[in-house]
């Protein structure tokens, strides 16, 4: 069993086998935890793929198992994990928080108050929003 | 200092939206001792800092009625004079607290000018000069906040051995984040990482700010 946190996400991967830096996991684990799927076209995310003549194929796939962390690295992200191999963090690269920063609407999110209640920024559209962050420390 | 200029604003298509770099019991007194009326998010991961590439507190983000950043993250008024207090009373002379409160009072103004004109106010700035200010992450920075968000889930998993580690790891890639340094350093008695560790810090600086200066017309950075 194994834990990826990806963006807000918590996904439980009980497919999940680890061998140093590589976390391999069974085709359904691995479309959850990377939200790519492995198609007879090549790994597929909407209507982006990565060919399946292309060597990444072979590099990523072991027996039933797909290498989740091998190929999250591969597509450009960063990940890190704990020394047991229980919890990834599937991360997001430089390159796509600078296009997200550098596009034309500002880099959305959702985040809870005290009580719970979510906020999301697009959903404040048509008024101006000053957002400021603050620390207790 | 949000509270008034929300509630003064909120009928001209304002808000104020505040993101506490915190976990909830940290944030929840400060919150609870001003009861704001506009949203007062946390973000216990820094998940903000992450995606605006934010290295302090206080830095804010102007966004229009479009979502279009109109100002990019920048120090939202705070000034460096606190460096130069007498560290033993925690007292600043009269000259330095002026200098603190003429920038949040410059910076509080421009914000009004902003509701006031939209983007026609000279504080606004056209998409050409938001991109030549606004600053990018680099590899480094990307793989520092997965290390951070990696150590904030191994606290709260109570494996404070492994998040000290991981906290290490995400500072020493992003050494500019006082975000990351801060949330991880140890705490005085009244929530604040201000010991010794914090002003060997803040004079390792040198001539560098700890605040960025604001390029903003009508303010000084001193």
């Amino acid at each position: 069993m194994a834990t990826v946190l990806r963006g807000l996400e918590e996904i439980q991967c009980a497919s999940a086998k680890f061998e140093q830096d590589d976390l391999w996991l069974k085709r359904d684990d691995f479309e959850l935890a990377t939200e790519w799927e492995l198609k007879p076209e090549g790994f597929c995310k909407g209507d982006l793929c990565i060919p399946a003549n292309a060597p990444v194929t072979a590099t990523f796939s072991k027996d039933d198992r797909l290498n989740a962390s091998g190929f999250w690295r591969y597509v450009g992200h960063p990940v890190v994990n704990e020394n047991e191999g229980e919890v990834w963090v599937f991360g997001a690269s430089a390159q796509d928080r600078a296009a997200s920063l550098q596009s034309s609407q500002a880099p959305d999110f959702s985040l809870p108050d005290l009580q719970g209640n979510t906020t999301t920024l697009s959903g404040l559209r048509g008024k101006k929003v000053l957002l400021a962050t603050w620390a207790s420390w | 200092m949000w509270q008034k200029l929300h509630a003064e604003n909120q009928d001209r298509n304002f808000t104020v939206v505040t993101v506490a770099m915190d976990s909830i019991e940290a944030a929840r007194p400060w919150i609870e001792a001003v009861s704001p009326t506009y949203p007062c998010l946390i973000d216990q991961d820094h998940r903000v800092a992450e995606l605006y590439n934010m290295v302090n507190v206080p830095q804010a983000v102007w966004i229009d009625e479009c979502g279009v950043i109109v100002r990019p993250p920048e120090n939202a008024g705070s000034s460096d004079a606190f460096r130069f207090m007498d560290r033993e009373t925690k007292q600043m002379t009269e000259a330095q607290l002026a200098e603190r409160e003429n920038m949040k009072l410059g910076y509080v103004d421009a914000v009004r000018d902003w509701i006031a004109k939209g983007n026609n106010s000279e504080h606004a700035l056209d998409a050409g000069a938001v991109q030549s200010r606004v600053r990018l992450p680099n590899d480094d920075t990307a793989l520092a906040h997965a290390h951070f968000q990696l150590a904030r889930y191994l606290l709260r998993r109570g494996n404070s051995q492994q998040a000290k580690m991981h906290f290490a790891k995400a500072s020493e890639l992003h050494p500019q984040s006082w975000n990351i340094w801060r949330q991880a350093a140890d705490k005085d008695e009244t929530g604040l990482a201000v010991g010794p560790d914090f002003w060997a810090r803040v004079d390792a600086l040198g001539d560098k700010p700890y605040h960025l200066p604001i390029d903003m017309r009508g303010i000084s950075s001193g």
